[in-house]
């Protein structure tokens, strides 16, 4: 039996038994990718959060927070007519986000290109969502238009990201105009409704080549982790965020309820037994 | 010259880049449309406005 006192000289001689890796728990600092999950890619450009965030309706100043508790990568903005007493929202955004440019007021394909190429030229980004909508009351995205839209602007070089009606047959067409995701509303825009139009979703996710992103209607954290666990492949939330008592604090809700859905979906969720129970302790030995 | 779609009037010609200047535009944070064609950041100081222009001068604000 070896009684040797461990010296210093013995204790660098033996090395440490191989460690197993710890991997960081979800929603921790970073990193911020699940086990084993791969990044989002957008047109090739890829992206560690999976939580798009829009950029308003809140205090300027409050931009910078907001986005960091979200711990987002992507920002939306919109193109308008400029005014030289307004603050640029640029100024606000912290370093190394990637803008995401709305073509909001487009009506058609030919203007959602106008602007897309007008916002390129102010931030030189090739990223924007293509959004074309002919009224107010329901902001509903015209589909015809939008994939239109969405193969002028492919074939300009432009990473494409349509906002649409949850039509599978559209998210197709949009696949095959050159779109790098399609981004079906959950609900009408700006309601908090949530993931009314669920059943259609799962069959476009269920048939996608390209990325999965639910836009609009996305009320609370709870719907945005039950969208992720249904295989969404990021969620982007703006009125839920901007209309929270404490802006920061929300968005830093919805990137854990983000997080956790896609480790739930990662994971594999469990069967369902429709009224049915399944013991979850032995059904034998029992005192009687 | 029609600019973000109100009558203004051109005294005299100026550049897009003295124009964008004298009303107080922050070139590095604008797009700009002029007749229907954008004109790059390096030609603004070449291109000349007159009064039969229609220009469109953007900026990016809040939004989802």
């Amino acid at each position: 039996m070896n009684i040797n006192p461990v010296t210093e000289a013995s204790v660098e001689a033996t090395p440490l038994p191989p460690q197993p890796k710890v991997v960081n728990p979800v929603g921790t600092a970073a990193p911020m990718l699940p086990v084993e999950d791969k990044p989002l890619n957008l047109g090739g450009y890829e992206f560690q959060s999976r939580f798009i965030l829009g950029s308003g309706r809140y205090d300027l100043n409050l931009i910078k927070a907001t986005v960091e508790h979200a711990g987002t990568q992507i920002v939306t903005m919109a193109l308008r007519r400029a005014q030289t007493t307004e603050n640029s929202v640029l100024d606000y955004i912290p370093e190394g986000i990637t803008l995401l440019p709305n073509t909001s007021g487009a009506r058609n394909a030919e203007e959602a290109v106008r602007i897309a190429r007008l916002a390129r030229e102010v931030c030189h980004t090739d990223f924007v969502k293509v959004e074309i909508e002919h009224e107010t009351k329901y902001l509903l995205p015209d589909n015809a238009e939008t994939i239109r839209a969405t193969e002028m602007l492919a074939k300009e070089g432009f990473v494409v990201m349509p906002y649409m009606f949850p039509d599978p047959i559209a998210a197709r067409q949009l696949e095959e105009a050159g779109a790098a995701a399609v981004m079906p509303l959950g609900s009408l825009i700006g309601s908090n409704m949530g993931l009314r139009m669920r059943d259609f979703i799962e069959i476009i996710i269920a048939n996608a080549h390209v990325p999965v992103i639910i836009d609009a209607g996305i009320g609370r954290p709870s719907q945005a982790c039950d969208a992720m666990e249904m295989g969404a492949d990021a969620v982007m939330a703006y009125t839920a965020v901007a209309s929270a008592g404490n802006i920061p604090l929300m968005a830093e809700a919805f990137k854990n309820a983000i997080n956790a859905g896609r480790a739930a979906y990662l994971s594999g969720l469990g069967k369902v037994t429709e009224g049915q129970a399944v013991p979850s302790s032995p059904t034998t030995g029992y005192l009687h | 010259m029609q600019v973000n779609g109100e009558q203004v009037k051109l005294e005299t010609p100026v550049s897009v880049a003295d124009y964008l200047e004298a009303h107080g535009f922050r070139a590095e944070r604008v797009a700009i449309e002029l007749n229907g064609e954008i004109i790059p950041r390096e030609k603004r100081g070449d291109t000349m406005l007159d009064d039969q222009c229609v220009m469109e001068i953007v900026q990016f604000v809040q939004g989802g």
